[in-house]
């Protein structure tokens, strides 16, 4: 066990080394710091001093050492359009990106193993083939096309909702939260269900399709012969082993939800890390691009990592495997 | 041999309606963006033949100053609606085309590469393969994109923009190429007529190329109808979020994005029919790639 888990981190941190060093070449490669620090007006001696001052004239490895040692403090450098670090952006950001991942993982979840379930349980009626067949259409669906959707019914026709932004926040020692407001969060709902459809079908359809196995099992007709109820055999028997692989699949899904939300916050203008990076890259604005890269691989890896390690404690026939 | 395989396809193709369906879609929007010039009333990137009055008319009424009337009315600058769609569709069909292909050629010969070789090139490819797919492909293709348009420079930005695009969805797509074609080589390399090219002398290129490439195409043909519908929406939603086809050139994903402002104004037709397009477009050739998976496995039949 103690030898997998070493394995596997060190393949993590190898990613994370590899994802750090296209980070840094961003800097490198695409366009000259120097260039994007000073203006037109400047001499050759404040090229040449800011460049030993920033320790540009190190070599390759050197530089990249210290762009490592600086992002492990969490220090990416300065925002080449606003002119502030690129942490304390982030850190502005984050709060609106966190409120909508966590909002739409619980719709995604709740109704995914709900809808999951009846469809599974009344496979043949009819409202669980329109389910099917709906889920379909979704999966095809592009998510920034659903989001538009939502916008024309509910907010243009209907007026229910907001179009865009987050409502009012409520400021709570630098974490700006949408939660305690109407307006914010009557501005949650329609980037929540379009940021989570997609997962939300992919976990009804996993749900269903595990649960229609482990139906067919000896030990669930067992139950059925020992005259327990539908309700019982169906929730605490038939579910219950369906939920290895779903939880996996939510593990890994919640990475996703991050990385879809530029999608969502495009759409619906929501001022988060998404629609940062889609400037960033509108822009051009390099330190913004890589702290955002390391940002994301630092938490997929780690995800990954998670859902690895559990897998293996739950099933030993892995350990060997890696 | 091959000749019945064809003809148990198009057995298979001749009793399957959704297929017949979307096959028949597909075509029809293919031909649609191919002879684009031909069909189209107007050339909408052709500044003389606009007209900014005619802007905002809806469909099918005539216009309020010159009286012309257009099918699905016009957008903001009074383009033909039908005409920028089939031009639309052009690009976005090109750029998901060309970004299979080279995702497909890509995958192919590092596949190829990584199941003949084995050994470290094996552990290279498929150790890049992993750390690519740790992440979903369209952040790829955005960071690629954005990268790739940081270097070039600025008064070359829109026009390279295209090719940028299909780099960019391109690299992101090759992995799944690259994994099928390692696991059929591997099983194709242990068999005989392999051994035998060898034995008189063909060179590894000559037989990864002639020999094992042929034995392994129909499952990259699955994976490269269903990329393709993979392409098409990730292209649509990269020029949707403006980091994609430029206004100048504006796929369906940039015309969705135009129209999207017109929304709440109620100039609606400007973003539904293109839309629509895409959708009718994405949704066909995701059901031809699944038919086709269907018909070529013959586990599930």
């Amino acid at each position: 066990m103690f030898s997998f888990i070493a394995k596997r981190v060190g393949q993590s941190v190898l990613v994370l080394l590899i994802t750090g060093l296209v980070a840094f070449s961003m800097f490198t490669f695409v366009g000259d710091p120097i260039d994007n620090m000073l203006g037109q007006e400047r001499t050759m001696e404040d090229v040449e001093r800011l460049r030993q001052q920033l320790g540009l004239d190190k070599p390759f490895v050197v530089q990249y050492v210290r762009f490592l040692e600086q992002a492990v403090q969490g220090n990416f450098g300065i925002s080449y359009r606003q002119g502030r670090p690129v942490a304390e952006i982030l850190l502005e950001r984050a709060p609106a990106t966190l409120e909508l991942a966590a909002v739409s993982s619980i719709f995604a979840i709740v109704l995914g193993i709900g809808l999951g379930v009846f469809t599974a349980i009344r496979r043949d009626g009819v409202a669980a083939h329109v389910i099917m067949s709906a889920s379909l259409i979704g999966v095809s669906l592009p998510t920034f096309l659903i989001g538009i959707l939502l916008i024309y019914v509910f907010s243009v026709e209907l007026g229910w909702f907001p179009s865009f932004g987050r409502g009012e926040t409520v400021d709570i020692g630098g974490w700006s939260t949408g939660f305690l407001t109407v307006t914010g969060l009557k501005a949650l709902v329609l980037p929540s269900i379009t940021l989570g459809l997609y997962q939300m079908t992919l976990i009804m359809r996993l749900v269903r399709s595990e649960m229609l196995e482990v139906m067919r099992q000896d030990y669930i007709r067992f139950a059925k012969a020992r005259g327990l109820s539908n309700r019982v055999i169906n929730f605490r028997h038939a579910l219950k082993n369906t939920m290895v692989p779903v939880i996996t699949v939510i593990g890994l899904q919640l990475g996703s939800i991050i990385a879809f939300a530029i999608i969502t916050e495009t759409v619906f203008q929501w001022p988060g890390v998404g629609l940062l990076f889609i400037n960033a890259i509108q822009f051009v604005d390099i330190p913004v691009m890589a702290a955002y890269l390391m940002l994301i691989s630092v938490m997929f890896v780690a995800i990954n990592l998670l859902v690895d390690i559990l897998y293996a404690f739950i099933d030993p026939r892995l350990r060997g495997a890696a | 041999m091959r000749r019945f395989l064809n003809s148990d396809i198009f057995y298979a193709f001749r009793t399957s309606p959704v297929a017949m369906a979307s096959a028949f879609v597909t075509v029809l929007l293919v031909l649609a963006a191919v002879f684009a010039p031909l069909i189209a009333l107007t050339n909408p990137f052709d500044p003389a033949s606009l007209n900014l009055m005619n802007g905002f008319t809806p469909p099918m009424e005539p216009n309020a100053f010159t009286g012309e009337t257009f099918l699905l009315g016009t957008d903001d600058q009074g383009r033909d609606v039908y005409s920028t769609i089939l031009y639309g569709m052009r690009i976005s069909l090109f750029v998901g085309v060309a970004a299979v292909m080279f995702a497909m050629i890509l995958g192919i010969f590092l596949g190829l590469l990584s199941g003949y070789f084995g050994g470290w090139t094996e552990t290279i490819i498929m150790r890049a393969a992993d750390v690519q797919l740790t992440f979903p492909s369209i952040l790829v293709a955005m960071l690629i994109f954005g990268i790739a348009k940081g270097v070039t420079p600025v008064e070359y930005r829109d026009q390279m923009a295209i090719w940028v695009l299909i780099l960019a969805i391109g690299l992101s797509d090759w992995v799944q190429f690259a994994r099928v074609v390692r696991g059929a080589t591997l099983v194709e390399k242990s068999k005989d007529y392999v051994a035998a090219a060898r034995m008189i002398g063909r060179s590894p290129l000559t037989i990864m190329l002639r020999h094992i490439l042929p034995n392994v195409l129909s499952p990259v043909l699955v994976i490269a109808t269903i990329s393709l519908a993979l392409a098409i929406i990730a292209e649509a939603t990269l020029s949707f979020l403006g980091v994609g086809a430029p206004p100048t050139q504006p796929s369906l994903g940039t015309l969705i994005r135009i129209g999207q402002g017109y929304l709440f104004s109620g100039e609606w037709w400007i973003l539904f029919f293109p839309a629509c397009t895409l959708l009718a477009l994405a949704l066909a050739v995701n059901l031809l790639g699944d038919w086709l998976r269907d018909a070529l496995n013959p586990r599930l039949r």
